[in-house]
């Protein structure tokens, strides 16, 4: 027995099944989080139930979203056969919230007494009030033509509302782009008066320029006040011809025949699952994976897409680079090249290394305490004192929250950096040195160089560590909801005192900030997929360029 | 207190005195508490190869590091005595370190190229002197690169990796770098101990070609080789320099009983 143990092959069992059992929990989470997470753009089938409740019976007619066995108190509150299988229960979605006044219903199974699967039916997914159900009765195609016909209705609907659909991202460009670049230049305006009126109240203008600017301002102003008429107007016709379309829709679980009207301009995409063909199941998932990467979030975060999420995670990922990076190598390249070695070096090391293992909610704080209220707060004061108390850099936004990361990670930077630098023969140095260089040219061109791929496993740790806190971001500048970037088109294009959304506190804020927890289930799952693999990109690049810089400095150290 | 050692005759066959190249009086070097160098004074011929011979931890290599000042590098060492070169006392306050180590050039045991390629690798000294146009680097590069025996073997490879060469050219390679600064010396600290003989016979033949222009200190431990390759021969023991003349008379007719019982191998 001895003998079996000291040969060795157990132990190489044992540590083969511990890394297999590592790898297969990832995975499963991986597996978990992409199977659910793809899920959520699959068009479920519309099913419609008669359901028996009491001594009423219902009607419903919904997508089955899940299903779970029905928990005790109900069986017993409802008086169900306990006996046999456990009954299961489903989360159906009705949709119509206008009407119902909440998107899910359970439907119990032990009470539906028919189901079936109607192939006419319908989902409307809209821009207010979530998905709407039902059958096509008539389409108003414009003043005094109504199409009753059900199947000319609704050949008659999906060529309107391509129609519609243009007009309406026509008026939604304008008024992003165009609308958009006229009140920002609108509100520069409007700071500057705020700072001549600033000046000249502290006698820091003459009260001449004063007259002159604003009349110059006053003029401007009304110049612009023109383009926006103009622009409206533009937006009133273009709204004009896209009003007037209205569905009506047979919808079930109300009064017996209830319709409903929508407006073709408030809906975003319609399908009848139940007889979609593979070809437009995929063009299905297509059109919702765009939508999700590229459009903005619609009914408080719980539909449409998450693209300034994305946005946001990632220029903030980049500035926390940026600032981590020079400053934990220039940090590491002193320690370890120019200190003496004594005391101080070592104390400063032993502080670097616990530093690392501090809750990020700490940085958080020291962010908000340091950065947002005393350098923020000093920046205010110094350079925009007409906005007080109107904070710009005295409140939370994407350049502290970038930096406060940034004081996360570079530890991890520090460290790596360090191993790189000692793990460079000293022969080389010596060489160096023996040509007549100086310690820093020796530095510059020898060793950084050496030392860079090294310096980079600390960088992509660094990104890693730092793209998947959230919690010190909460407390310095992201929030639920942005209306604008921090880049835009507008000079300085940078605009990092702005707030920013982050896909990390989209996630919370999904799952558990919103009221429709249900719908949003799915949401949450596709997310965290998309964060994971956002990260994923991140690091696979900085491992690329690694191992293409390993390749030039091969045989020396990592 | 050794007693005073018979320095070579600076006097030539052909009745030319020369001035010695380098000239070092009463070295004395600690390593922190413990000297590792005992009032070395030795004269270095111009244009000539001296070899320091002596076991294992004699003090060679810490010798002819203090010939450009690589000591300096190490925590706690300290030196007394002086070290002239061409007149001048390189452990004077004034001297500039960094052209000394360009004036003094040094080949290491195990050679250390730069992960670069060839040609930055023998570029970098006059990179470093701020030489920037591509055509004059080019002449540089191939002029060392001839100097060093090493042209006709990497003249087509000039931009792949030093390191991917063999052992013999790396070492090659670092002499060429070397020269490339122009030295007026050259430090070898046993070039061709971790080569294989083929190559070492080239860096011996590489000697005799560059003896020529520059003056050459070579630390061996490798006595054949002192006997093939110097002029003049240094035996060092623990940390004293015993007896230093001109090759043939060391190794046939030394005047110190140590000196002869190393080279004939009673210890080693």
């Amino acid at each position: 027995m001895k003998r079996y143990l000291a040969n060795g092959e157990i132990y190489i069992w044992l540590t083969g099944a511990f890394l297999g059992l590592s790898i297969i929990m990832i995975a499963g989470m991986l597996v978990l989080i992409s199977v659910n997470g793809i899920a959520y753009f699959n068009p479920h089938p519309i099913d419609r139930f008669m359901v028996v409740e009491g001594g009423d019976s219902l009607n419903l007619l919904g997508q089955v979203y899940s299903s779970e066995e029905i928990p005790q108190e109900v069986i017993d509150a409802k008086g169900f056969d306990p006996t046999g299988e456990s009954p299961m229960r489903y989360l159906v979605r009705v949709g119509n919230r206008e009407v119902f006044g909440q998107d899910f219903v359970w439907i119990n199974g032990p009470e539906i007494v028919a189901q079936e699967r109607p192939p006419d039916a319908i989902c409307m997914e809209r821009s207010e009030y979530g998905n709407a159900y039902g059958f096509i009765q008539s389409l108003e195609a414009g003043p005094d033509r109504m199409v009753n016909n059900e199947v000319d209705a609704w050949d008659a609907f999906t060529t309107v509302h391509e129609r519609v659909m243009t007009l309406v991202n026509q008026i939604r460009s304008i008024e992003k782009s165009d609308l958009g670049g006229l009140s920002y230049r609108m509100e520069e305006y409007r700071l500057e008066k705020v700072e001549l009126d600033y000046d000249l109240e502290h006698q820091a203008l003459d009260p001449q320029d004063y007259r002159r600017r604003t009349e110059e301002i006053a003029e401007e102003l009304r110049g612009l006040d023109a383009e926006f008429e103009t622009l409206q107007q533009a937006i009133d016709s273009l709204r004009a011809l896209s009003e007037g379309y209205v569905v009506h829709l047979r919808i079930f679980g109300g009064e017996p025949g209830e319709t409903v009207r929508i407006p073709v301009s408030s809906i975003v995409r319609s399908y009848k699952p139940n007889v979609m063909t593979m070809a437009e199941v995929a063009g299905f998932y297509a059109s919702k994976t765009w939508e999700f990467l590229s459009d903005d979030p619609r009914e408080a975060n719980a539909e449409g897409g998450v693209f300034p999420a994305i946005f946001g995670t990632v220029m903030m990922v980049l500035i926390m680079t940026i600032a981590a990076v020079p400053f934990g190598v220039l940090s590491a390249l002193y320690l370890r090249e120019y200190a003496a070695d004594g005391v101080m070096v070592r104390t400063v090391r032993i502080a670097v290394n616990n530093l690392a293992g501090v809750p990020s909610i700490v940085f958080g704080m020291f962010g908000l305490g340091f950065f947002v209220y005393f350098i923020g707060g000093g920046i205010d004061s110094l350079l925009y004192p007409e906005r007080l108390p109107s904070p710009t850099y005295g409140t939370g936004g994407i350049l502290w929250a970038s930096l406060t990361l940034a004081l996360l990670t570079v530890p991890v930077v520090i460290v790596a950096t360090e191993e790189a630098l000692a793990a460079i023969p000293r022969g080389m140095r010596e060489g160096s040195l023996a040509l007549g260089a100086t310690k820093w040219e020796t530095i510059r061109r020898v060793v950084l160089p050496s030392a860079t791929p090294g310096i980079m496993t600390g960088a992509i740790l660094a990104m890693a560590r730092g793209a998947g806190e959230v919690a010190p971001l909460m407390i310095t500048g992201v929030v639920k909801l942005a209306t604008e970037l921090p880049f835009d088109a507008h000079f300085p294009f940078f605009h990092l005192d702005r707030k920013f959304m982050h896909l990390g506190f989209h996630i919370y804020d999904v799952g558990f900030q919103t009221s429709n927890v249900e719908a949003n289930i799915g949401m949450v799952y596709t997310t965290t997929l998309l964060l994971l693999a956002i990260i994923l990109l991140l690091n696979l690049s900085a491992i690329i360029i690694r191992a293409r810089l390993r390749r030039k400095y091969r045989l020396v150290g990592f | 207190m050794t007693d005073v050692l018979r320095q070579p005759s600076l006097r030539h066959s052909n009745g030319v005195v020369s001035e010695p190249k380098i000239r070092v009086q009463n070295l004395n070097l600690w390593y922190g508490d413990s000297q590792a160098l005992f009032d070395i004074s030795i004269d270095i011929e111009p244009r000539r190869v001296s070899a320091f011979i002596g076991p294992s931890g004699c003090g060679k290599s810490t010798f002819i590091r203090t010939l450009n000042r690589m000591n300096d590098l190490i925590d706690g060492v300290r030196t007394t005595g002086t070290v002239a070169i061409d007149g001048e006392d390189i452990y004077a306050g004034a001297i500039d370190v960094v052209s000394l180590r360009r004036n003094v050039g040094m080949i290491f045991q195990k050679s250390n190229p730069f992960p670069k390629s060839v040609y930055e690798n023998v570029a970098y000294g006059q990179r470093l002197l701020g030489l920037r146009e591509r055509q004059v680097l080019d002449e540089v590069v191939e002029r060392s690169l001839r100097q060093a025996a090493l042209w006709e073997e990497v003249k087509d490879r000039l931009n792949e990796p030093a390191l991917s060469l063999s052992g013999g050219q790396m070492q090659r390679l670092c002499i060429a770098r070397a020269l490339a600064v122009e030295p007026n010396i050259l430090l070898m600290d046993e070039p061709s101990s971790a080569l294989d003989p083929i190559a070492t016979a080239k860096i011996e033949e590489l000697l005799v070609e560059l003896k020529q222009k520059y003056t050459i200190v070579i630390v061996t431990h490798n006595m054949q080789q002192a006997a093939r390759v110097s002029d003049y021969t240094a035996f060092f023991y623990l940390g004293k320099l015993i007896e230093f003349d001109e090759t043939r008379k060391i190794f046939t007719n030394p005047e110190k009983k140590q000196t002869e019982e190393y080279i004939t191998g009673r210890f080693g």
